[in-house]
């Protein structure tokens, strides 16, 4: 870089402008070199689940750095049922989206109560409802997995989807709470105390005023919540057990139980499993970039 | 202002005055609170059945000295608790460290770096079970993709990776920087650019240019954000779950659990959940402490996470 600025200024000098040039190239080139072994390692555990997916039963482990005769029958096994692992995949498939919506909703009302009640009601000793939150947020989830587990039975909600709903909504929540208060400070309060001139109640207040207000910030928590729902693993496993409540990591996951499964099946499975977390990614991605690194960058 | 305000199209923050009560506050302040009161309900109620009854029931089950006795005289635990130790200091470090340099690699404007930034995440976005076993495979017998590139360009067989103990730690680690690395380089990123333009323009005529600027602008003022990513990284990455879970599932003989794959496996393969609850609970002394600089930290700095 210095030596560009250096070029610069010698200006007219035919060799400094040769010399700038040759030192652009050689940047973007070793620029170019970076991007593609970047793109590779980040590809590489993907190409070898398409790889898997699209080898036959006898292929996989045959050695090879490519599906010798790529077929497609493995997805077809997966999407006709028939494997005695993916019985109830499809019913299993709807099971997942039940929890992940669900997590979704209860999370964006749970939250967006939570915060409009602390930052625009003002409520008094708001502040400990804040750090209860931050108090959850850090808590690394699996460590309380095993008091959890217990707790579900005392409820008497063992095998019950809903015993998944209650945990992932805890655990997505106390996100859903910073977001919203660290967005809706950019909501002007003169709205809010002109509509109680007017005669608005509260509850007006927020679905009228406070709810549209925020949309952006209910997007990107509500694309968290449901990615969190949908890709969460330890908790589905435990609290789930018998095929017809199981969702679709808990089912994928069964593969694993035996040495001798068909792993050609079980990496088809994945990429489905895994096909509505990238459409969603990739759908929603400037609102989930804005919403994780919201806050988080005002340092 | 953050950057993501207005990447949400969001403008200029309004000055809200928090202290100025407007007189009718007061007539409505009884009826007020009664919302207030059933606006949190859910949320507290929340709390208490799924967080504080949990957390209180996990102590309880934990509060027997006799499960740490038993606990520190396994030979197994001592190696999870150093494989543990391992995975968060270097997996968190350098991935913090990876992410921090490659955030200012995507700040480049040219369209292919932006393309390539969206491949970059795609681990981020996939579910942690199914690339994670993807990875496992790769590295599991003498036919997965690592060993037939090996034999493809060497001529000989690769090695064998889950039976060394050193290398299927290695393998977690890198498995583990490769899942989390792109959403960490994603939150560097939009910091770096709610930096001013202006602060590059000023260093650089003060001759701050190349790497002098990375060392002597970028990096002060972004020292908060890469400390408080860091600690929460760390709390985090302490009760880390299906990396180690899948990748190398403990292989060899259990000698690579972390304390999550520890305890999981006591409380549900051998039948002990209160010694696997004593093993997480283990992880207190240093969780406690860095929750508790977390949070100062955040505090202080009016970091909101």
């Amino acid at each position: 870089m210095s030596a560009t600025t250096a070029g610069r200024r010698a200006g007219s000098s035919l060799h400094s402008v040769l010399y700038y040039r040759l030192h652009h190239y050689a940047v973007e080139a070793i620029s170019i070199v970076f991007g593609l072994i970047l793109a590779v390692w980040s590809i590489t555990p993907i190409y070898n689940m398409w790889m898997i997916a699209l080898e036959s039963h006898d292929g996989v482990f045959s050695g090879s750095i490519w599906p010798e005769h790529p077929t497609l029958q493995s997805f077809v096994v997966v999407v006709t049922q028939d494997f005695w692992y993916l019985e109830n995949f499809w019913h299993q498939f709807g099971n997942s989206f039940y929890v992940g919506l669900t997590v979704m909703f209860l999370t964006l009302l749970i939250g967006s109560l939570a915060s409009f009640t602390v930052g625009r009601l003002r409520l008094r000793n708001g502040w400990m409802l804040t750090n209860a939150a931050l108090m959850t947020y850090v808590i690394p989830a699996s460590f309380l997995a095993i008091p959890f587990y217990r707790i579900m039975q005392i409820y008497g909600l063992s095998n019950n989807l809903w015993s998944v709903i209650a945990a992932l909504t805890t655990f997505a929540t106390p996100y859903a709470i910073f977001i919203f208060s660290q967005y809706g400070k950019s909501i002007p309060m003169e709205l809010d105390e002109s509509a109680r001139i007017d005669g608005a109640n509260p509850l007006q207040i927020y679905v009228r005023i406070y709810l549209p207000l925020m949309a952006p910030a209910l997007v990107a928590v509500g694309t968290y919540a449901l990615l969190l729902a949908w890709n969460e693993y330890l908790y589905n496993f435990l609290l789930l057990s018998t095929p017809e409540s199981m969702t679709v990591a808990v089912a994928l996951a069964q593969f694993l139980n035996s040495d001798e499964s068909p792993w050609n099946f079980m990496m088809a499975t994945a990429i489905i499993y895994a096909l509505p977390p990238i459409i969603l990614y990739y759908g929603f991605r400037r609102y989930m970039a804005a919403g994780l690194t919201m806050g988080g960058v005002k340092g | 202002m953050s950057s993501t305000q207005q990447a949400l199209g969001f403008g200029r923050p309004m000055p809200v005055s928090q202290s100025r009560r407007p007189p009718w506050r007061f007539r409505v302040q009884g009826s007020d609170s009664t919302w207030a009161i059933a606006f949190v309900i859910p949320y507290v109620a929340v709390f208490a059945a799924f967080v504080i009854y949990p957390v209180v029931y996990g102590l309880w089950m934990g509060s027997d000295p006799v499960l740490y006795g038993v606990l520190f005289s396994d030979p197994l635990y001592l190696t999870t608790a150093i494989n543990t130790l391992l995975f968060v200091a270097i997996g968190v470090n350098v991935k913090m460290f990876l992410a921090f340099l490659l955030s200012g690699y995507f700040m480049s404007r040219s369209w292919w770096i932006r393309s390539l930034l969206a491949i970059y995440l795609i681990p981020w976005a996939l579910p942690a079970l199914v690339v994670f076993t993807s990875i496992h495979f790769m590295l599991v017998t003498q036919w997965g993709l690592l060993d037939s590139l090996w034999r493809a360009v060497t001529g000989q067989d690769g090695p064998l990776f889950l039976t060394h103990e050193w290398i299927a730690m290695g393998a977690n680690i890198v498995s583990y920087i490769w899942k989390w690395m792109p959403f960490w380089t994603l939150i560097f990123l939009a910091a770096r650019m709610a930096i001013p333009q202006d602060i590059y323009e000023a260093a650089e005529i003060d001759g701050a240019t190349g790497y002098r600027r990375m060392v002597y602008v970028t990096f002060p003022l972004l020292a908060n954000v890469y400390l408080i990513c860091t600690l929460l990284s760390t709390v985090w990455t302490l009760g880390d779950f299906p990396t180690v879970y899948f990748v190398s599932s403990g292989a060899p003989a259990r000698l690579t659990d972390v304390l999550a794959t520890y305890g999981f496996r006591e409380a549900f393969d051998f039948g002990y959940p209160r010694q696997g609850v004593a093993a997480m609970l283990s992880a207190l002394p240093i969780l406690i402490p860095l929750v508790i600089l977390l949070m100062r930290r955040v505090r202080a700095s009016g970091v909101q996470l």
